[in-house]
């Protein structure tokens, strides 16, 4: 499984990636092969606060749902539409399939390296 | 097989209508310039057609049908005959109360037995189907609380094993869902519903009988614990086939339930519906019941504080009539009923119990859950494989993946009206099935191999939703 | 006496040893004894199927079946076709239940393909849903449709049957909802007070009105489209489905959710239930759709089949996020709406349209020749409100003969500007001139 060396992990299976003061967030490659074949996403809308350790919205397989949480207490700058016309590139390139940028950024989860994620998801 | 519209050939059709006997006139109004694509069939190719479709469902009356929860039992051939009599076809809702002595007491009838079968003072006949009913007895539930000043209840507790209307329902009541756990012998655990309770409480909503097939034991102490808290009770009658006869909610504490017609009371399901979800209540909820209700004869009148209507009407009546002709039909016997019914489920879980992994491995209720986890571990055959694999035996499967505390869950529901050699072939079958597990997994894994069409990709539907069929 | 067991006593006593149980009691003794009734339920002896019959036919027979219906009001009294009972009759569609297991269901999900289809088709909308409790379910679900975090007050027509605002209503109690009722002016919505409404609230989320409205007219709605899309609201017509063989559809004419009650496409007026409501929409909002779809997929082999699909909107998927608590609805009476619309087809539904129509044409003429005049001006279609010198009179007498005459309105229909009463009639193409004739006769030597 794919780790990417510079990003960083979540205990619920987000990564996160900074760009300047700002932060992308997705799901990992582990998170997206657990959950299998997805088929749509829910976001937050642009402008909203989103909370550490809150759900930021939700992914949708066939017969489940599972929450997104967010890393980072922010702002929401983005969302990724394309991800809304075709949810399946989350399992195809997690990594490339951010789901918000988030800015205003005041509080962060605990989060992990590759290596350190890698060991806790068994990898 | 071709949908309808592929059948269709312009300028055929059915002469239904009879040429107009008045001057033709349309309203002077914006008229329709887009026609509507409808079929143009005749009525011959039309019956085959749907006698096509019929071939490719499965009913009752094709073969056994253990759907956990949905208690799939034969539907009896005199509540449709009645349910089709013109003295209650033919009749307008809104034609005048004097001219409806019939279909009023029999909903008197029917409320007197269902009050009866539950303990409780009153029914309202105005939900349309169970999760119609919970929504009910949610808003009256609210209605009551909200009528003594007591507004600060806002939580609605729900055991992590309940079927996903509860919760649902409570969030359309209004209410914040407080899920509680399940202990580790499936039933609710007492010390985590303790910690939840406050305040807050609005209320509890229960099966009981639950999903995973149990009577919970400490129930008195449950309901107990949540009136002391200034909670209601409410029992989500899903499961009732259970325990008809035997236990009545109101005697454990209940005070507001919601019966499934359709399930307890032999009404047929009609490929998803109608149903008829009934709200049985204790009489200090009466006050705020839902309808229109006819009691002398002449007039319809609606509770002092009802909550308002669930529905325009009445309910669904012609789901009454079915239901009161079982209750006439069984009477007094109805405890066998649940009597038959947990015996079955039993006779089938001990059948399996020595090669399926049974969830909670006890004397269950009128269902059981088989826990596939185990199994789906070491060979990578799924609760879905093993449903898709009794498609080819011609047996309804089971209720799958559901209740969600059960990894892998199987829930399997026989129903009182299946003989003992039905259940044999069914165990047969689950055990012919466990050894293509063992020896052939992939046989599994490709079935069914026998139906109309083979597995279907339902990734593929909701990535490219086609809900309708497109005429360019 | 009735049952329905097969296992004769010695068979169960049988399986209880087989499984290690005594008797029955033996079995539940899982339930505590304090938890259980003691002895049996107060319930009548059972009865042999003979006696059940007679005992449910004499019921049936204390009620007056009317051999002429002038009475609507929510309830429409049409001509089923033959083929209708005799197809939905059909042992596997009666006892399936909802299709989860798609393989075995293929026929259930083809009928309820085929029913949205057929559904999207006559509203003039993108999609429809697998159908709702019933009309006025449909339109409470339809109005929570249209809210989000921004948009919660619902605005209704007064002009709408009362009974549709009163389910709504209650809907709303659950979740604190805000409804906001528009008055009518001349029978009709009044434009300039929605808005206004609209104007001064930033959180209008939809507005919902009866097409035709509830004294059977047939309002602009191209115009309350436009101010409720100008106001920022969702616009939801709620119709009567057999008006739209003649008149503009919703989707001609903007609407956003396209809802009502199902009852006039193959089903009896069976004393108000059980009906369908149906709910189509456009695509944009396929995901605020409540309730079950079907979609098209494919097998491993690459041969069309049927599934429920975009499932994770549901309650046993998404719980207490779900967008709705419906498990249930009402497939069987869809499954007749199906039969019905393909047995007419769209000749046929031109022409029901057209029937409806030109007789109660006919009938208000009639009516105003004796003095009966209509109430208020705007169109209709199948449905008006006449004065009456006296309603409980005239109804009266022509009850006597089997005659089931309109709605006596009790309130405010023509605003306090007469005062005689109101009767709300209905026509539909099983009351023949000779009928209508009939009651001009009636009420001609009533008056």
């Amino acid at each position: 499984m794919n780790f990417p060396a510079e990003l960083k992990y979540s205990k619920d299976d987000e990564w996160v990636r900074y760009d300047g003061d700002d932060a992308y967030v997705g799901i990992t490659d582990y998170a997206q092969s657990e959950l299998g074949d997805l088929v749509f996403v829910n976001f937050p809308e642009v402008g909203d606060e989103v909370t550490a350790g809150e759900p930021l919205g939700d992914v949708e397989s066939v017969k489940a749902v599972a929450d997104v949480f967010s890393p980072v207490t922010g702002v929401v700058l983005e969302i990724n539409e394309d991800l809304l016309d075709d949810a399946s590139l989350i399992n195809s390139d997690p990594y490339g399939s951010w789901f918000i940028k988030v800015g205003s950024i005041s509080e962060t989860d605990d989060l992990m390296s590759a290596d350190e994620y890698a060991e806790y998801r068994g990898q | 097989m071709k949908l309808i519209f592929e059948k269709s050939i312009p300028g055929r059709g059915q002469d239904i209508f009879p040429a107009c006997d008045v001057p033709v006139k349309l309203p002077e109004a914006p008229l329709r310039e887009k026609k509507a694509h409808l079929p143009e069939i005749s009525e011959n190719e039309m019956g085959r057609h749907y006698t096509a479709l019929a071939k490719r469902a499965h009913g009752v009356n094709d073969g056994f049908y253990p759907l956990g929860s949905c208690t799939m039992k034969h539907n009896p051939r005199i509540d449709e005959k009645m349910a089709s009599l013109p003295g209650f076809t033919k009749l307008h809702p809104l034609q005048p109360a004097s001219t409806v002595p019939g279909a009023h007491e029999l909903i008197d009838e029917l409320e007197k037995f269902l009050c009866e079968i539950t303990g409780m003072a009153g029914v309202t006949f105005q939900p349309a189907a169970g999760a119609h009913g919970e929504f009910t007895g949610l808003l009256m539930i609210k209605a009551y609380h909200t009528d003594r000043g007591d507004t600060e209840r806002n939580e609605i507790i729900v055991p992590d094993a309940a079927h996903g209307t509860n919760p649902a329902s409570a969030t359309m009541a209004g209410y914040k869902t407080i899920v509680i756990k399940s202990n580790e012998n499936g039933t609710v655990d007492i010390d985590d519903l303790k910690a939840h309770l406050g305040p807050k409480t609005a209320g509890l909503m229960l099966t009981n009988p639950n999903t995973v097939g149990l009577f919970d034991p400490n129930i008195m102490e449950i309901t107990r614990l949540v009136h002391e808290a200034g909670g209601l009770c409410y029992y989500d009658g899903a499961n009732l086939n259970a325990v008809v006869g035997i236990v009545r909610p109101a005697d454990i504490g209940f005070d507001v339930i919601h019966m499934n017609l359709h399930k307890s009371f032999a009404t047929p399901h009609g490929g998803g519906g109608p149903g008829s979800g009934p709200c049985a209540y204790k009489d200090f909820l009466a006050p705020f019941a839902p309808g229109l209700v006819c009691k002398d004869g002449k007039n319809y009148e609606r509770a002092e504080k009802s909550i308002g209507n669930m529905t325009g009407f009445y309910g669904n009546f012609l789901v009454m009539v079915k239901a009161y002709t079982y209750l006439l039909t069984i009477g007094k016997d109805i405890h066998t009923v649940a009597q038959n019914a947990v015996l079955n489920a039993n006779y089938m879980q001990e059948k399996l119990k020595d090669i399926y992994p049974i969830a909670f491995d006890t004397t269950c209720m009128h269902e059981f859950v088989i826990g596939l986890d185990p199994i789906y571990r070491a060979t990578h055959v799924s609760a879905l494989d093993v449903a898709k694999a009794l498609l080819d035996y011609g047996i309804h499967p089971p209720t799958i993946y559901f209740p969600l505390i059960v990894h892998e869950a199987l829930m399997i529901e026989p129903t009182e009206t299946e003989t003992k050699e039905t259940l044999d072939e069914a165990i047969t079958a689950f055990r012919e099935i466990y050894e293509k597990i063992k020896n052939a997994p992939e046989t599994v894994q490709m079935a069914p191999q026998t139906t109309p069409v083979l597995r279907l990709d339902d990734t593929k539907a909701a990535r490219e939703p086609h809900l309708r069929f497109d005429f360019d | 006496m009735g049952t329905f067991i097969p296992n004769t006593k010695e068979e169960q006593l049988k399986m209880l040893n087989e499984i290690g149980y005594k008797d029955f009691d033996d079995l539940f003794k899982v339930i505590p004894d304090e938890a259980k009734v003691k002895g049996d339920l107060d319930l009548p002896d059972g009865l042999s199927e003979i006696e059940v019959s007679k005992k449910v036919e004499g019921l049936a027979a204390k009620n007056t079946i009317f051999r002429s219906i002038f009475r609507g009001a929510g309830a429409y009294n049409h001509y089923v076709p033959s083929a209708v009972d005799a197809i939905a009759n059909k042992e596997e569609f009666v006892t399936a239940y909802t299709p989860y297991q798609a393989e075995i269901s293929q026929g259930i999900l083809q009928s309820i393909f085929e029913y949205q289809t057929m559904i999207a088709e006559i509203t003039g909308m993108d999609i429809a849903n697998a159908s709702m409790y019933d009309g006025a379910s449909a339109a409470a679900e339809a109005c929570w449709m249209c809210k989000d975090r921004r948009h919660s007050t619902f605005y209704v027509s007064d002009a709408i049957d009362e009974r549709i605002l009163t389910v709504i209503n209650t809907y709303s109690f659950g979740r604190g909802s805000k409804v906001v009722v528009i008055p009518t002016k001349d029978g009709v919505t009044d434009k300039d007070a929605l808005a206004k409404a609209l104007a001064d609230d930033n959180e209008a989320a939809c507005f919902l009105m009866q097409y035709p409205n509830f004294y059977g007219i047939i309002e602009d709605a191209e115009e309350l489209c436009k101010i409720t899309h100008d106001g920022g609201a969702k616009f939801i017509m709620y119709c009567h489905p057999l008006a739209l063989g003649a008149l503009k559809s919703p989707g001609e004419l903007g609407a956003d959710i396209a809802v009502g009650e199902g009852q006039p496409l193959g089903l009896g007026l069976e004393f108000g239930g059980p009906y369908l409501g149906f709910l189509s929409t456009r695509q944009e909002n396929m995901r605020q759709i409540p309730g079950r779809l079907i979609g098209e997929t494919v097998d491993t082999r690459g041969d069309r089949g049927f599934v429920l699909t975009i499932q994770a909107r549901e309650q046993h998927i998404r719980r207490e996020k779900a967008s709705s608590n419906i498990c249930s609805n009402e497939a069987w009476c869809a499954l007749r709406a199906g039969i019905y619309l393909a047995t007419i087809g769209p000749q046929g539904y031109e022409q029901v349209a057209e029937l409806c129509s030109s007789k109660a044409h006919y009938m208000a003429d009639e009516l105003e020749k004796i003095g009966m005049k209509r109430c208020f001006e705007g169109e209709f279609w199948n449905e008006f409100a006449t004065t009456c010198p006296d309603a409980d009179k005239l109804l009266a007498a022509l009850e006597e003969k089997g005659i089931l005459g309109g709605l006596k309105l009790c309130c405010g229909c023509c605003e306090g500007d007469c005062d005689t009463d109101c009767i709300l009639w209905c026509c539909t193409e099983l009351n023949s001139k000779e009928d209508i004739d009939e009651v001009i006769a009636i009420a001609k030597e009533v008056f």
